[in-house]
């Protein structure tokens, strides 16, 4: 009775402590990531070019924006790009997932081989392939020098085909990534499942396309979260592959937004297409995290 | 991922398996390709490269590439190689990942042992700090770095990764201790073991594969990273991605593949290291950061 | 004022109040059992003991003491886990003198302590183990060994026994009791198994849907259940619990039960107050060891009445026989000795214990008191 007070301390204490460890992050995340998100829509709104201004000017950069046929550009090749790009990493990461759940010899072996680019950097990634699809000097040159004259691979250096580069360098990048996801998910299915199915006379490709594929939605709801966000973060890459040129065929908005805001000195620009970039991925990101949040209560 | 749950009922018959063989192999050339390509010419004088065929194996196997990449190739405008950046990322991501590292893992213990109201909501403040594109905050990041007087400098970017770090860091750990038993920390309670103290004798002796994960996953992004090296410290502070592609984009002079080509590997050897070191970590860490645990 | 005294005690998750004003007064050396099916709220009670989670109203106090607010650690108690909780890392000694070192205990009084529990519990050969190397009762052990130690007020054990198999569960279960006997300490001990329950405690409080049903020794639970609940909680098989009349026939209450044949049988209550009840609808509860066959019928009863019925699946056990039959409309499990004959399908002279039935108000579920 005679310590009551030194009780309270220790349970008071023990209330408190928590909150104290975890506020410096908590200030370093509100600060830094939505109180930056918070000045960068500000400045959206303003007349901010070499440095930031605090002019209003109401929605006058967003109009400006969308007249601007970069922008428009590097959104038309966001959309080709980010559509391939999930597309063939999906469908080939799935491949190679069922492909190698079918007791392959040296799994061990192949699958490290098709993750290891997920190590690199997209530099590192960017500088490989940029000079293997170089005519003068990569895979085209080569195939001159086998003896294939007619041979013709210039994409890189080609307006309308130089997006399709980028989507083969990240899909080379990234696919195995989505391999891995989707391999745990198969490995993760119940194999009385698939014996019941075979039992009840499903064939190979009925037995993956009606129980097996169905049951990996949440792999493929995950893989396309991630893929999405990624490709709209694309920036590393298209920079070390081709610089976002020949022209604009391969400016991104993360292209795009680095090159008004540091080196064309239009802020305001700059800053309202990345809340537009923001918003895109708000959009996916958001119900998902949600969901994924409110499932583990 | 156990062997025991590995489905063992499908059954393939000759042709499908052989389709399946070879499908993986050319699979796997793709992703070896590339780096093939980039290994060999590294090995190559110049003219082996402008004159000859990128597939074929040397004809003079020369490590003069490398020695040049490392040392002496020109890098913006001093001659200095890629050593001094190398050094730069080292110095830059050691101290993020251990503080990162700490602070989601101080997180994580918060978030599922010491629960309290709107605990949920502020990890999803935090988690979805890890999808944002970084462009929204590069300008207000500029002008704080500026305020504080370390932009350009390596602790600027050790911050910028730091704070950028937090969400992942804490995702994995806070994933890592859910499915520690709460009757540990209650028992370490009665037991008369204080916050720390759980922390220190409980939870962090059985914390090894999760810092693992956590310090493979960080050390790689922040290693990787492009975007903010080349936005917060272009010139000598440029951490090893920055100085690549300055030196890969050099406009000035031959274009001398081989150094690129070994520059290139000399900035993906520590990753790569880690990788072929601790794959099954770092597989670990791509699901958890993926596919939430 | 008990040892451990739970006055007036509610807990409340924001709106929702999932404990209601629970008072129980335990005396020093008592061994109060809290029994109930999961979510009624014996964990967050026990729980609230140990300062795990906090007091919404009303007041908990340890040896004279009131502990609301008070660290876990501090308030002298100490607690068996239902996973043990052991830590991984320590070996079985580190376990047992983790609490000691964190109170400041210098080593050499340490390692006497753990010294005498470990003989006391006959783990010395474990002490430099890791809990990952040992079995389930040794881990069981050595969680009470970590209690003992401390040498606390108060234990607290939330079931320690539900991880073991069904054989260790009924070993360790004697030896708990017989630990209790010879410390005399006062023990809380969380179950949903009747079982335990019955055989463990000095006392039992039945807890449902956040309050205390009943709170009595194991005899007065057992034969005088305060509600419906806790009459088919407590034993197994569960208490027959059929509708019936009343109905006074020569001067004393009957009750009137439709039988397996259409006929009504008039079963004569024991007690007289139930004469109150004439004509009206009740619920009669009849345990299965009260409908036997007439030789295993109790000979010290005053009030044994020979009924008729229809026998529909019988179940021998080895040690007894359980017969199924209807009585009024409901299915009624009975338990004859096992070396009775019977066939499905036969009739068969049933012995009433009526001194062991009880009756229900239908409308409020409660015991009518007789």
């Amino acid at each position: 009775m005679a310590q009551a007070s030194d009780v309270d301390f220790k349970t008071k204490l023990q209330h408190w402590i928590p909150k104290v460890v975890l506020s410096p992050s908590l200030f370093l995340v509100l600060l830094f990531v939505y109180g930056f998100i918070l000045f960068t829509v500000y400045l959206s709104f303003t007349d901010s070019r070499i440095l930031p201004s605090y002019g209003w000017v109401g929605f006058e950069n967003y109009s400006k924006l969308w007249r601007l046929s970069h922008w428009t550009t590097s959104l038309t090749n966001l959309g080709i790009y980010a559509f391939l790009y999930i597309t063939i990493c999906t469908g080939l990461g799935l491949g190679l997932a069922i492909f190698l759940d079918q007791k392959i010899r040296g799994e061990g072996i192949l699958r490290p081989i098709y993750l290891y680019p997920m190590a690199l950097s997209f530099i590192v990634t960017g500088t490989a392939w940029k000079w293997f699809l170089d005519p003068g000097i990569g895979l085209e040159h080569t195939m001159h020098l086998w003896g294939w004259e007619s041979f013709k691979f210039d994409w890189i250096k080609n307006r309308d085909y130089a997006i399709y580069t980028v989507v083969i360098a990240a899909v080379w990048q990234t696919s195995g990534f989505v391999m891995a996801m989707f391999l745990a998910g198969l490995r993760g299915i119940d194999s009385e499942i698939m014996k019941a199915a075979q039992i009840d006379g499903a064939s190979n490709w009925n037995l993956y396309r009606r129980i097996v594929i169905p049951l990996l939605r949440p792999a493929f709801l995950s893989a396309f979260v991630i893929l999405s966000h990624l490709a709209i973060k694309s920036y590393d890459l298209v920079i070390a592959l081709t610089g976002g040129g020949p022209g604009r065929a391969t400016e991104l908005p993360a292209t795009f937004m680095y090159s008004y805001t540091f080196t064309r000195n239009q802020m305001g620009i700059g800053a309202s297409s990345a809340v537009i970039m923001l918003m895109t991925i708000a959009a996916i990101m958001i119900p998902y995290l949600y969901a994924e949040l409110k499932e583990k209560k | 991922m156990s062997a025991s749950a590995q489905n063992q009922a499908v059954q393939t018959g000759r042709i499908t398996r052989t389709f399946i063989y070879v499908f993986l192999l050319v699979a796997s050339l793709f992703y070896l390709l590339p780096f093939f390509i980039m290994l060999v010419n590294s090995l190559k004088p110049l003219s082996e490269i402008t004159g000859g065929n990128m597939m074929a194996l040397p004809q003079t196997w020369t490590i003069e590439a490398w020695g040049a990449a490392w040392s002496t190739a020109q890098v913006g405008v001093e001659p200095t190689g890629l050593r001094p950046y190398f050094w730069n990322s080292i110095k830059m991501v050691v101290p993020a990942v251990v503080i990162s590292t700490v602070l989601g893992a101080l997180n994580g213990y918060v978030l599922t042992k010491w629960r309290f109201r709107y605990d949920t909501i502020l990890f999803g403040l935090m988690l979805f700090s890890c999808f944002i594109p970084f462009q929204i905050v590069l300008i207000p990041m500029a002008r704080i770095l500026g305020m504080l007087g370390i932009s350009g400098t390596t602790t600027g970017l050790i911050l910028v990764h730091v704070v950028y770090g937090i969400g992942f860091s804490t995702l994995y750990f806070r994933n890592y201790y859910a499915a520690f038993p709460t009757e540990l920390v209650r028992a370490a309670q009665i037991d008369g073991a204080g916050f720390f103290q759980i922390f220190r004798r409980i939870m962090l002796p059985s914390s090894g594969p999760i810092i693992v994960v956590c310090v493979i996953w960080q050390f790689t992004n922040i290693w990787n990273d492009f975007l903010f090296g080349a936005s917060f410290a272009s010139g000598s502070g440029a951490p090893m991605t920055v100085a690549l592609n300055n030196l890969v984009q050099s406009s000035t002079g031959v274009k001398e593949y081989n150094v690129h080509f070994a520059g290139a590997i000399l900035a993906a050897l520590p990753t790569l290291l880690v990788y072929i070191v601790a794959g099954r970590f770092f597989v670990r860490g791509l699901m958890a950061g993926s596919v939430k645990g | 004022m008990g040892f451990l005294d739970i006055n007036n005690v509610t807990k409340s998750y924001g709106n929702v109040e999932v404990l209601h004003r629970v008072d129980i007064a335990v005396e020093e050396g008592e061994f109060l059992v809290l029994v109930g099916p999961s979510g009624c709220g014996k964990s967050t009670l026990l729980n609230m003991i140990a300062g795990l989670e906090d007091i919404t109203s009303g007041e908990i106090g340890i040896n004279g003491r009131v502990v609301n607010g008070v660290h876990p650690s501090n308030r002298n108690i100490a607690m068996v886990f239902q996973s043990y909780a052991l830590y991984p890392n320590m070996t079985v000694g580190q376990n047992i003198t983790f609490g000691l070192e964190m109170h400041g205990v210098p080593k050499p009084e340490r390692d006497k302590a753990m010294t005498d529990v470990a003989k006391l519990l006959q783990i010395e050969q474990l002490l430099d183990r890791k809990p990952g190397q040992l079995s389930g009762g040794q881990r069981q052990r050595v969680a009470m060994g970590r209690a003992l130690v401390r040498d606390p007020d108060v234990f607290l054990f939330d079931e320690p026994l539900s991880n073991l198999d069904a054989k260790l569960r009924v070993d360790m279960r004697t030896e708990i009791k017989k630990l209790h006997e010879k410390l005399k300490t006062t023990i809380v001990y969380v179950t949903h198994d009747q079982i335990e329950a019955m055989t463990l405690s000095t006392r039992i409080a039945v807890m449902y849907q956040g309050y205390v049903q009943q709170l009595g020794t194991p005899k007065e639970i057992y034969d005088t259940p305060a509600n419906l609940f806790v009459a088919t909680f407590m034993g197994s098989p569960a208490m027959n619990i059929m509708p019936a009349r009343v109905a006074v026939v020569e001067g004393r209450p009957h009750a009137v039960v439709q039988t397996s044949e259409g006929g009504e049988a008039q079963l004569p209550f024991s007690q007289d107050n139930m004469a109150a009840w004439d004509g009206k609808e009740i619920l009669l509860g009849i345990r299965p060891e009260a409908i036997t066959d007439p030789d295993g019928a109790d000979r010290k009863s005053n009030n044994i009445v020979a009924l008729q019925n229809r026998i529909v699946v019988t179940e021998p056990a080895g040690s007894d026989t359980f017969v199924t039959t209807t009585l009024g409309g409901k299915d009624v499990i009975s338990r004859l000795r096992a070396d009775v004959s019977v066939e499905p399908g036969q009739l068969f002279d049933f012995a009433v214990n009526m001194e062991k039935a009880v009756a229900f108000d239908p409308q409020t579920e409660a015991r009518i008191e007789g």
